[in-house]
């Protein structure tokens, strides 16, 4: 078991070095640099002298990573180019505006889909079924964007209950986000619900199937309690893991919700980063995004190990 | 005479009725006849645009701005006074292209190396599928975004980046299914022969591992168009004067309130691809009796 767990870190701490070593050697390998890609490619001269002294870059590449590789690890993310500012200043308010987005998407979503997903199973080829089925592909397949103006034109232009876009400050208390976060927080929740989904119907749809159901159903259990105490918790270990690499992909998907409806988080400024060419901030924020995402892989794989003791003795 | 041409003419028959009954099985999905249907409309109309379109797409009028869709423009005109039955009609080309080009990059790499992971085995092809799974724990939008900001926003450069990254998940896919295969009797026949690796991955595996190496490109080609067309609304997709339509919804979104014609022909042109590729990959999958439906992504 806990040559298991020990298994699980390392691995997690083999993605997160790759990510960082890819994040590092992208900028290295294509063509320019920080300096370049901010100034202009062709900038030249003293500001561009200026610029490469400031960020070290006559130095070797591997020297430039190692003290890169501390900073982070010391906590300290490096300093943006064009705000001149400490990125992690920066970075702080707008990853809590994130997480609450995120967490608010999660809360309403998870359960939802879960439910969703036990009656489709349940009336499975019956209309709800094809419905709820039917709904998810729509629900996955569309571009988020396109979500997002279909809910803004619905629920901001024709019915007028939320603004279509947010005019809040990064930095101001979570109270005030709120009438401006429910459309964003239902477009994520919306597609991140039909990938769940569709894995509960179908994990679902197997446990239903099995022997110990039909026991269960034998021995004359009420119906309900099989499928809630019994069906369903087989049912959710195969969806973890979806739960997570969902996570993974909501990451990508709210850097476009952010920018849609232009809530202030963290995908709105890695957008305006790029825009700007402002590289170090860049990095930053994708290294930041592909931790969390590391960190819910490394929390499915563990919490899948501890509700399953069949993971735990095939090795 | 006549039997022995017979006997050399089974092998080469054999491929061609599974495929027939792969057909008629598709023929069976009405889901996937549709989702057929609705793909092979797109790609012809994209095809044909340039001469079907009524209007000249990138001609500005500054005075027929953000019409509502009449008998002349059938779906309007945008904000700079343009037709946007032409401009929807247009505005696939591009993504079509690049992401065509994209999947069949991903699937040409991907398929290789998987196979070739799958066949060596070991410790190789345990260190690799290492990187393989943390590659794929790397959200691919960032990577994306972080390379176009450094290359710029070249079509080729959309090509490569969208292959490689869309390739590592084929990897892992075509990993699996030449597992199946490599300790059959027929690749032991082929090793003791003393066939060479590429010859054996190419000549054995390859056949074996096309069911799932085509249901992947279609599943990838979709989520390649879902890729581009948000780059494109983000601004890093297609240069302006080209239409597109991840473009043209982010154009005119400020407009929506006015003209909300100019964002719903492209964003139903957009997702209607997209749909009817998932659907015809999801028909394809069944009819070939591949079960994409636990697959994660």
């Amino acid at each position: 078991m806990l040559k298991l767990i020990l298994q699980r870190l390392a691995m997690a701490l083999f993605t997160l070095l790759t990510v960082c070593v890819l994040v590092f050697s992208i900028t290295e390998a294509l063509p320019g640099d920080v300096c370049t890609a901010y100034l202009g490619r062709d900038a030249q001269g003293a500001r561009l002298e200026n610029c490469r002294q400031a960020r070290n870059l006559d130095q070797p590449a591997l020297q430039r990573f190692a003290d890169w590789g501390t900073g982070v690890l010391q906590g300290s993310l490096g300093t943006s180019l064009k705000r001149d500012k400490p990125i992690n200043d920066l970075v702080a308010t707008r990853m809590r505006n994130t997480a609450v987005l995120a967490l608010g998407a999660a809360v309403i979503g998870i359960p939802l889909a879960i439910f969703l997903g036990v009656i489709a199973a349940l009336r499975r080829d019956r209309p709800a079924d094809v419905l709820i089925s039917g709904g998810s592909i729509f629900a996955m397949t569309i571009p988020e964007f396109v979500t997002a103006t279909v809910l803004v034109l619905i629920f901001s232009i024709q019915l007028q209950w939320f603004p279509a876009v947010t005019t809040v400050r990064h930095n101001a208390p979570v109270s005030e986000l709120l009438p401006n976060i429910v459309l964003p927080m239902i477009t994520l929740a919306l597609v991140m619900m039909a990938h769940i989904l569709r894995m509960v119907r179908s994990a679902m749809i197997d446990v239903m199937a099995s022997d110990f159901v039909q026991m269960a159903r034998l021995k004359g259990v009420p119906f309900w309690r099989i499928v809630c105490l019994h069906a369903l918790p087989s049912a959710m270990l195969p969806t973890i893991n979806i739960i997570a690499l969902t996570v993974a992909w909501l990451l990508g998907g709210a850097v476009i919700i952010e920018q849609v409806f232009n809530y202030p988080g963290i995908g709105t400024l890695m957008i305006r980063a790029i825009y700007d060419r402002d590289l170090p901030l860049v990095q930053a924020i994708a290294l930041i995004l592909a931790t969390v995402y590391v960190l819910c892989n490394l929390l499915a794989d563990l919490s899948s190990l501890a509700l399953n003791p069949r993971l735990r003795t095939t090795r | 005479m006549t039997a022995i041409t017979m006997d050399m003419n089974t092998p080469v028959t054999k491929p061609a009725s599974r495929w027939r009954q792969v057909w008629s099985n598709l023929r069976r999905s009405p889901s996937g006849m549709i989702g057929l249907s609705v793909l092979i409309f797109h790609l012809l109309l994209a095809l044909l645009a340039p001469w079907l379109a009524p209007h000249d797409w990138t001609l500005q009028n500054g005075y027929q701005i953000l019409q509502a869709p009449s008998e002349a423009f059938w779906f309007g005109t945008d904000h700079m006074g343009r037709d946007l039955l032409s401009r929807t009609m247009m505005g696939g080309r591009e993504a079509i292209t690049v992401t065509m080009l994209g999947t069949l990059l991903a699937v040409s790499w991907g398929g290789l190396v998987g196979m070739t992971l799958g066949f060596v085995g070991g410790r190789t092809d345990a260190w690799l599928m290492r990187v393989i799974d943390a590659l794929l724990a790397i959200p691919w939008l960032l990577f994306l975004l972080l390379v176009i900001a450094l290359v710029g926003q070249q079509t080729w450069t959309l090509v490569l980046t969208l292959g490689f990254f869309f390739g590592i998940a084929v990897v892992r896919v075509v990993r699996g299914a030449t597992l199946e295969y490599v300790p059959r009797d027929f690749v032991l026949a082929a090793r003791t022969r003393g066939e060479s690796r590429l010859t054996i991955v190419v000549r054995e595996l390859l056949p074996n591992v096309l069911d799932a190496l085509l249901v992947e490109a279609a599943m990838r080609w979709a989520w390649m168009l879902l890729a581009f067309s948000s780059l494109s609304f983000l601004g890093f997709g297609v240069v302006p004067p080209t239409p597109d339509w991840g473009l043209m919804i982010a154009d005119s979104r400020g407009m929506i309130s006015i003209a909300p014609w100019a964002v719903i022909f492209p964003a139903l042109a957009l997702s209607t691809l997209i749909i009817s590729i998932n659907l015809t990959a999801d028909a394809l999958a069944k009819a070939i009796g591949l079960d994409r439906a636990k697959a994660p992504v």
